[in-house]
C-alpha cells in the first residue's frame, strides 16, 4: 500500500515533468535549440495565476463565494496565465532568438541563459524574493482502503491534464496543417521554406504552444508544492529537460514517457534509498540509459553521414 | 643563411618571423604578468578597497576555470555543463588535504601547493571516470550528461562527512540523512572538516593573490602549449571533423580524454585555491549555475580564444560588482548586457562592419611593406 502511494506520487509529479518536457521537446525538435528560459516561463505562469486568484478572492468574490464562482475564478486565472505566458514566449522568441537563427548553437544557448537570468531577476524585482503561498487549484482528496491510500484531486487533475495534452499534441502535429508545417521545419528548414511554409511563423507558433504548456505546468507545479519563488522553475526545468533527453529529445511520446519515468524513479528513490541522493540517483539512471541507448528511449538514431 | 639573418635582423626580425599564434600567446603571458604587477603595485599603495582585494583570488580561480573550460568547449568542441563539479572536487579535496596536514607541515605555502596538486589529481581522476563513458556521446546528449554528473558530484559531497584526528581521516557518507558528525567517532583532539550540507567551515584562509597569479600562469602555459603541440592539433582536428580525423588514424577517444582530463585537473586546482580562500564553503555553491557562469565567460571571450577567456572573465566578474550602486537592478542589467552582447556579436551587419575595419588595419602595414620592398628593388 505504501508502495502504491509512492507510485501515485511519482506518477503525478512525473506528469508535471512530462508537461514541461513536452514544451522543451517541441522547441528543440523545431528550433534545434535548448531553451533554458523555459523553466522560468513556468515560474511566470505560477505568479500570474497566483495574483489573478488572490485578486479575485479579495475583490471580486464576496464573503462566502459559491463553489461555482471559485471554480470559475480559478479557471480564468489559469487561462490568463496561459495567455500571458504565450505572449511572453512569442516576445522572447522574436526579440532574443530570431536574430540568432543563423548563429551557432552555443550563442543561442547563452542568450537563452541570459533570458533566464532576466526573467528570474525581473520576477524578483516585481514580486519580491519572499516565497508566496500558492493555494492549490483544487483541494481535497480521494480516500481508499480506510484512509491507507490517499489520492489528491490535484494529482488526478495533473495526470488527466498530461494525458490530454499529450494526445492533443500528437493529433495536432500529425493532422493539422500547422502541425505538418512544424514537422517539415524540423526535418529541413530550407526545403520547408521552398514549399511555401513560413518558417518564422511556425517557430513562433511552437514557442506559443510550449509557453502555454509551461503556464499549465506552472499552475500544477505550484498546486503540488505550494511555494512560489523567482527560482521555482529552474530545478523542475532542468529535470524536465533531462526527461526530454531521457525519452529521446524531439519525440512527443518520448517526452511523456521520460517525464513519467523520471517522476516515478524520483519518488521511489526518495522513499526507499535516500532523500538527499534522490537527484543523484535520478541523474545516474539517466546516464546509464543514455550510455546504452545514446538517442534516448524513443529517439530516432540518426547515423552520421560523411 | 640562418645565422646571417639573425645577426643582421636582431630581435625585431625574430618577432617578424614568429607565427601570429605564437605572438598572441606571448602577448597573453605578458598581459597577465603586467596586470599582476599593476595590481600588486596598486595594492601596496593602498589604492584598492576591501571588496576589490577580496575579488583578486576568486578572479584568478575563475580565469583558470574559464581557460580550462575553453579547452573542452572551444578546442575540443564538446559542450560541458558540469565544469563546476570538477571545481567542487578540487575545493573539498584541497580543503581536506590542507586541514589534515595542518599539524605535520607548518609552512602555509607548502601546504597550499600540496593542496592544489591533490585537488588537481582528484579532479583528474573524477574527470577520467566521467570522461570514459561520457565522451562516447555527442552534442546535446553529452551536454546533458555532463550536467547530470555535475549535479551528482554536488549531491554526493552534500552527504559527505569528513573528520580528522590523530588516527587519520574519518569519512562517512550520510545516505539516510540520520548521521551527524558525531557518528564519525572522532577522538577528543579530532575536528570535523566537512559537515555534509553545511559544507566545510572554519578553514584556514591560506590562498594568496600571488598563488592565484602563478596558477593562472601555469594554466595558460599548459593550455597554450597543449594547443600548439601535435596533441593539440589532433584535438582540434577532432573538433573540426571527427570522421576525417578518425580516417587519418587519430585515436579520437584518447585525444578527447587528454583534453577532458587536463581541463578537469586544472579546474580542480582552481577549485582548491578557491576553497582555501574562504573560511567556509558549501557544495551547493558549485552547482549548475556556476558551470553556466564559467561557460558564459568562455563563449563571450570567444571559443578557442584563450586571451579572450581571460579578459571576459575579469570583465564579467567585476561587472556585477561595479553595478553594485544600482543595487537590485544589477543582475537585471547583467542579464540584458549578456543578451545584447550575444545579439550584437552575431549580427551579420555588425560583423561585416567589424571585418571591414579589421581588414583596413591589416592591409595598411602590408601595403607599406610592399612599397618598401618595391623601393629597395629599384
Amino acid at each position: 500500500m505504501e508502495f502504491l502511494s509512492y507510485l501515485i506520487n511519482g506518477i503525478s509529479m512525473g506528469s508535471i515533468y512530462a508537461i514541461i518536457a513536452l514544451g522543451y521537446t517541441m522547441v528543440y525538435g523545431i528550433a534545434k535549440m535548448l531553451n533554458f528560459a523555459h523553466g522560468d516561463v513556468i515560474m511566470v505562469g505560477g505568479y500570474v495565476s497566483f495574483y489573478a486568484t488572490s485578486y479575485a478572492t479579495a475583490q471580486l468574490l464576496g464573503e462566502d463565494p459559491s463553489a461555482m464562482a471559485v471554480g470559475m475564478a480559478t479557471l480564468v486565472s489559469v487561462l490568463l496565465a496561459m495567455l500571458v505566458c504565450t505572449v511572453l514566449g512569442v516576445i522572447i522568441e522574436g526579440l532574443a532568438y530570431r536574430p540568432l537563427r543563423q548563429a551557432g548553437s552555443l550563442a543561442v544557448l547563452i542568450t537563452a541563459i541570459g533570458v533566464s537570468y532576466f526573467l528570474q531577476n525581473a520576477a524578483q524585482l516585481l514580486f519580491g524574493a519572499n516565497p508566496k503561498n500558492f493555494t492549490p487549484v483544487v483541494g481535497g482528496q480521494l480516500t481508499f482502503f480506510d484512509g491507507q491510500l490517499r489520492i489528491s484531486y490535484v494529482a488526478l487533475l495533473t495526470v488527466v491534464a498530461c494525458v490530454v495534452i499529450m494526445v492533443g499534441l500528437t493529433v495536432f502535429t500529425g493532422q493539422s496543417k500547422m502541425g505538418k508545417a512544424m514537422r517539415a521545419c524540423s526535418e529541413d528548414k530550407g526545403a520547408a521554406q521552398l514549399m511555401g511554409i513560413n518558417v518564422n511563423r511556425t517557430i513562433s507558433m511552437t514557442f506559443a504552444i510550449g509557453s502555454a504548456l509551461a503556464a499549465i505546468a506552472g499552475v500544477l507545479l505550484c498546486s503540488y508544492s505550494p511555494v512560489l519563488k523567482p527560482t521555482t522553475g529552474s530545478m523542475p526545468g532542468i529535470k524536465a529537460f533531462t526527461a526530454a533527453v531521457f525519452g529521446g529529445i524531439g519525440s512527443i511520446p518520448g517526452a511523456f514517457l521520460g517525464g513519467l519515468l523520471l517522476g516515478i524513479i524520483e519518488a521511489i528513490a526518495q522513499a526507499y534509498i535516500s532523500t538527499q541522493l534522490s537527484n543523484a540517483i535520478l541523474f545516474a539512471v539517466l546516464i546509464v540509459v543514455l550510455l546504452v541507448k545514446p538517442s534516448g528511449l524513443l529517439g530516432k538514431y540518426v547515423p552520421e553521414k560523411v | 643563411m640562418k645565422e646571417k639573418k639573425k645577426s643582421t635582423g636582431g630581435l625585431g626580425n625574430y618577432f617578424k618571423r614568429m607565427k601570429t599564434a605564437t605572438k598572441v600567446d606571448y602577448a597573453t603571458y605578458v598581459g597577465v604578468i603586467l596586470a599582476f604587477i599593476v595590481v600588486t603595485i596598486c595594492q601596496s599603495q593602498g589604492l584598492l578597497n576591501r571588496s576589490m582585494t577580496g575579488m583578486l583570488v576568486p578572479i584568478c580561480c575563475y580565469v583558470c576555470m574559464a581557460v580550462s573550460l575553453n579547452l573542452t568547449v572551444g578546442v575540443l568542441g564538446e559542450l560541458s555543463l558540469g565544469h563546476a563539479g570538477f571545481m567542487s572536487v578540487g575545493v573539498f579535496s584541497g580543503i581536506i588535504t590542507s586541514m589534515s596536514l595542518q599539524s605535520t607541515i607548518s609552512s602555509e605555502l607548502l601546504r597550499l601547493v600540496i593542496a592544489l596538486v591533490v585537488g588537481a589529481i582528484f579532479a583528474a581522476i573524477v574527470g577520467f571516470i566521467v570522461g570514459v563513458p561520457v565522451l562516447r556521446l555527442r552534442g546535446d546528449y553529452l551536454a546533458i550528461v555532463t550536467l547530470a554528473f555535475g549535479e551528482i558530484i554536488k549531491d554526493i559531497i552534500n552527504c559527505l562527512l569528513v573528520g580528522y584526528d590523530e588516527k587519520g581521516l574519518h569519512i562517512a557518507l550520510n545516505i539516510d540523512g540520520k548521521k551527524t558528525i558525531q557518528s564519525l567517532g572522532l577522538s577528543e583532539d579530532g575536528f570535523a572538516i566537512i559537515k555534509g550540507a553545511q559544507g566545510a567551515a572554519g578553514n584556514e584562509r591560506i590562498a594568496t593573490f600571488t598563488a592565484g597569479f602563478v596558477l593562472v600562469m601555469i594554466t595558460l602555459i599548459v593550455v597554450l602549449n597543449l594547443m600548439r603541440s601535435r596533441t593539440g592539433r589532433a584535438i582540434m582536428s577532432i573538433r573540426d571533423n571527427r570522421i576525417a580525423a578518425e580516417s587519418v588514424g587519430i585515436n579520437v577517444t584518447k585525444y578527447k580524454l587528454i583534453a577532458f582530463v587536463t581541463s578537469a585537473a586544472l579546474a580542480g586546482a582552481a577549485g582548491a585555491l578557491f576553497g582555501l580562500n574562504y573560511s567556509s564553503v558549501t557544495a551547493a555553491q558549485f552547482d549548475f549555475n556556476t558551470s553556466i557562469l564559467v561557460l558564459v565567460y568562455v563563449v563571450l571571450g570567444g571559443l578557442g580564444n584563450i586571451w579572450g577567456s581571460v579578459v571576459a572573465t575579469v570583465v564579467l566578474y567585476v561587472l556585477p560588482e561595479a553595478l553594485r550602486g544600482m543595487d537590485q537592478l544589477r543582475m537585471l542589467v547583467y542579464a540584458i548586457v549578456l543578451i545584447l552582447v550575444m545579439l550584437a556579436t552575431n549580427n551579420p551587419v555588425l560583423q561585416g562592419f567589424m571585418d571591414r575595419i579589421g581588414e583596413k588595419f591589416k592591409r595598411q602595414p602590408r601595403k607599406a611593406a610592399a612599397q618598401k620592398g618595391g623601393a629597395s628593388h629599384e
